[in-house]
């Protein structure tokens, strides 16, 4: 992946609206973090494959940092922490956050087609 | 002599930590071993450092590890095709009667497991759980030995001593080998480590420190 350019994701997002789109959303600070110290949480989440429509999408952030929020007829998607992206297979957007030792913390994806499963 | 030997974890990587000395040892004396990984570990987090992964090209790059790291330890490989972190959530005597009927056509003398709810992580506890309850199922002549592995903090404390403790240094070469085969995994795995205290000092020595020895209770049916 490579680190987010907004124009570029802003382009790629519109491209989606008004489409019924597979969303992978997903937040994670590992399987081990309350094995490696005591005194952390495990929190994870993560939803794939979920068949969605969206008609408003915009992504924010500072440069370093992005958000991204998906305005649904009756409610919202969210992602906050997303550094990068990339189109995968030609047609999927990949959106990641990942921390200074490469671990994914966040992630958003939209497809036309589902994700593999 | 062990007749085959069964590993059986949830995921590319839990072999080469876990059991990698030990799988060695064993095949030293001509003893076949056969690993059943049971997911591509689809869901982890390492991505490489930097980043090579994406949550799309995960599991076949895991995948390649995999396979990789089975030709270092001379192992055979099968994939038991299940989604990493959703193992606790299948049905549990389905899992077992899987793994069941693989183990009833290998017919080994002993299989490697994690040991239920003392392995953190909860694929670990499942899959430990179903290959405990395949072995039940077994008729009880035909049994093979469970060496159950726990890996929480408190194991000791809370089970006491493990039955076996393989002092696994003499082939720490070959369990180093085999676990940077996992390229996107060792890394960030080595790493968190050192998150603590300052770890300058050689690697191998730190790897040894932590992964020299390979412990197991002898499941009590």
């Amino acid at each position: 992946m490579k680190p987010i350019d907004l124009d570029k994701v802003q382009e790629k997002l519109e491209s989606f609206t008004d489409k019924d789109v597979y969303v992978h959303l997903e937040t994670t600070n590992g399987a081990y973090a309350s094995h490696v110290n005591a005194k952390a949480y495990n929190v994870g989440v993560y939803i794939r494959n979920a068949k969605v429509r969206f008609n408003q999408a915009k992504i924010v952030g500072d440069g370093k940092s992005y958000r991204a929020g998906l305005k649904m007829e009756i409610g919202w998607i969210y992602a906050e922490g997303l550094t990068d992206w990339e189109m995968f297979e030609g047609e999927k957007l990949l959106m990641a956050g990942h921390d200074r030792e490469g671990r994914l913390m966040v992630a958003l994806q939209i497809s036309e087609t589902p994700f593999n499963y | 002599m062990e007749k085959h030997v069964v590993v059986i974890y949830p995921h590319p990587d839990d072999e080469s930590f876990g059991a990698a000395g030990t799988i060695a040892k064993f095949r030293e004396q001509g003893v076949p071993v056969t690993y059943l990984c049971g997911t591509l570990g689809e869901m982890g987090r390492n991505m490489g450092n930097p980043t090579f992964a994406n949550r799309e090209t995960l599991p076949e790059i895991r995948k390649k590890e995999l396979i990789e790291a089975c030709k270092v330890l001379d192992m055979e490989l099968i994939m038991l095709g299940y989604r990493d972190k959703t193992l606790e959530y299948e049905d549990r005597n389905e899992v077992a009667g899987h793994l069941k009927g693989i183990i009833e056509k290998i017919e080994p003398s002993l299989i490697i497991t994690h040991y239920p709810e003392h392995a953190v992580h909860p694929d670990h506890n499942a899959l430990g759980a179903a290959a405990i309850e395949a072995v039940q199922l077994i008729d009880t002549e035909k049994r093979p030995t469970v060496w159950a592995q726990a890996i929480t903090n408190t194991h000791v404390e809370d089970l006491g001593k493990p039955d076996v403790i393989n002092d696994v240094r003499d082939n720490f070469d070959t369990k180093m080998d085999a676990i940077l085969c996992h390229q996107s995994q060792a890394n960030g795995v080595i790493r968190s480590w050192n998150q603590s205290e300052g770890m300058d000092n050689d690697l191998k020595e730190e790897a040894m420190k932590r992964l020299g020895f390979e412990s197991f209770y002898i499941w009590k049916y």
